[in-house]
């Protein structure tokens, strides 16, 4: 039960925003359509959980318009972990946000896995007391969002595939484009602010920070324990592993086996012994063959 | 002297960087023979059902436990005040290993869920003046300490502890390593 807030208690801070994600840090958060599968990945050691009503395989499979779940759901979850609970709101549906702060989730996803609600505008999450995570194809685009106020940022990558490849692209677009800026000298950053779209204010304070001014997890594709340990030592925080787990022959296995893998994710002898025997892996999706107009990373601006 | 920071999961790196500036040496502990040499130990923030799986999986409880107290003094910040815990009031994982070694019983998410953290600025007598800004993150309560335990601080409006010690053990529900201050860092490099 909460205890009664004093005059010299501040909540929900920009700090306490941003140090939830921290405390996730080496971390891997599962997507779960159940409070049994919830209670699975808990078991297994995922550090948060993902509610959603369908898989982003799912997703992609059937079609149609994809929302936030049903609250009954959500709250099912909660009740069934202890850990956090994140849930995913369509990009720019601020009022699906004011929902789900509502009903107490711990951290909202403005996911591109969702069908789009506004086609130019994100939430404004500064407006919010729970922090957002939000997802990026580069530095600018998450730039972009950490100035709407996310206090945590994914990489994209391509949701439901079972696919990496997308999540690299992503991942090492924005640690590149870090490592470029810390090579300019002072005045081409405010070209660079231009060119990639971000404000200048956080173009400066990345180049001489030499990190992304919030934690930034990998998504979209992560399938296999190699797979959560490869994004770790591109340079991830943690990992979100969505349609990998719960499409696979052996769910609560695989999830134990990636939750190793991304702490150990420096010793390949560990990764190697964690990755036998797991079964079949999702079966996944060549990016090539997912006509243009399907593909979930291009949505967001 | 070497500090060991338990790196399975959690904010362990904010703690080195505390450390690194305390020019203190310190190594990441992820595996049993890391705690070798290590003669100081800090359960970072993080989740504390994750943190105590991992370390059933990595035969850490029992080395721990031996020489905690002894030779090793622990430092628990959030998540490692709980593993390092001899009870939990409610908010148990089902199946949460704990270190249990210190004469404190816990309560997890004390606060509520995450709108409910928050920062507060604490009078904790052992590091002196001004006060210290406490970062509160989904934070466990200690709800009562044995007879062996001293109590470092309160929250001054609700009396609910937020530090305690017990010889060469140290339990802080809050997070030391997000603030900009070391004092507390220090405190337990003294310990």
């Amino acid at each position: 039960m909460a205890k009664e807030w004093g005059k010299n208690m501040e909540t929900s801070t920009w700090t306490n925003k941003i140090g939830l994600p921290q405390m996730l840090k080496g971390g891997v958060i599962m997507d779960v359509v159940t409070p049994e599968h919830a209670q699975i990945a808990q078991e297994a050691g995922a550090v948060a959980v993902m509610a959603l009503e369908r898989v982003p395989a799912d997703i992609r499979a059937q079609g149609g318009v994809a929302r936030m779940s049903d609250p009954e759901l959500i709250l099912a979850i909660k009740e069934a972990v202890t850990i956090p609970v994140m849930a995913k709101v369509r990009i720019g549906h601020f009022v699906e946000a004011q929902v789900l702060e509502a009903l107490g989730v711990d951290c909202i996803d403005e996911s591109e896995v969702l069908t789009p609600a506004d086609e130019e505008h994100h939430i404004n999450k500064h407006a919010f007391k729970v922090p957002f995570v939000c997802g990026c194809r580069n530095l600018g685009e998450a730039l972009r969002r950490v100035a709407e106020g996310a206090a945590m940022l994914r990489t994209k990558g391509e949701a439901g595939t079972g696919n990496v490849v997308e999540a690299v692209r992503h991942a090492r677009a924005v640690y590149g484009e870090i490592r470029r800026l810390q090579g300019m000298d002072e005045n081409e950053r405010f070209a660079a602010a231009k060119t990639i779209q971000a404000p200048y204010e956080l173009v400066r304070q990345v180049a001489e920070s030499g990190h992304l001014p919030v934690v930034n997890f990998a998504a979209g594709g992560i399938a296999t324990p190699a797979d959560a340990a490869l994004m770790m030592q591109l340079g991830v925080d943690g990992v979100f592993v969505g349609s990998g787990i719960f499409k696979s022959s052996d769910p609560a296995r695989r999830a134990r086996a990636i939750v190793e893998a991304t702490t150990h994710y420096e010793d390949p002898a560990i990764i190697a012994r964690v990755s036998r025997g797991l079964g079949e892996p999702m079966h996944g999706l060549e990016i090539g063959a997912i006509p243009q107009e399907q593909l979930l990373a291009g949505r967001g601006w | 002297m070497t500090v060991g920071i338990l790196a399975l999961q959690g904010d362990f790196r904010e703690h080195l960087q505390v450390l690194q500036r305390l020019q203190a040496p310190a190594r990441l502990v992820r595996l049993p023979q890391h705690l070798e040499e290590v003669d100081r130990l800090i359960l970072p923030g993080g989740e504390s059902t994750t943190i105590g799986k991992l370390m059933v999986a990595y035969d850490l409880l029992e080395p721990i436990r031996r020489r905690a107290g002894h030779d090793l003094a622990v430092w628990g910040t959030c998540a490692g005040a709980i593993l390092m815990a001899r009870q939990i009031t409610a908010g148990e994982a089902r199946g949460q290993p704990l270190l249990g070694m210190m004469d404190i019983a816990v309560q997890r998410n004390g606060f509520g869920s995450q709108v409910n953290s928050f920062e507060a600025s604490l009078s904790l007598p052992v590091l002196g003046e001004p006060r210290f800004r406490g970062v509160f993150i989904r934070a466990p309560v200690i709800e009562s300490v044995g007879a062996g335990v001293d109590v470092l601080g309160s929250l001054p409006e609700t009396g609910t502890i937020v530090a305690a010690r017990q010889g060469r053990l140290l339990a802080a529900t809050f997070h030391p390593e997000l603030a900009s201050d070391d004092r507390f860092h220090r405190f337990f490099l003294e310990l």
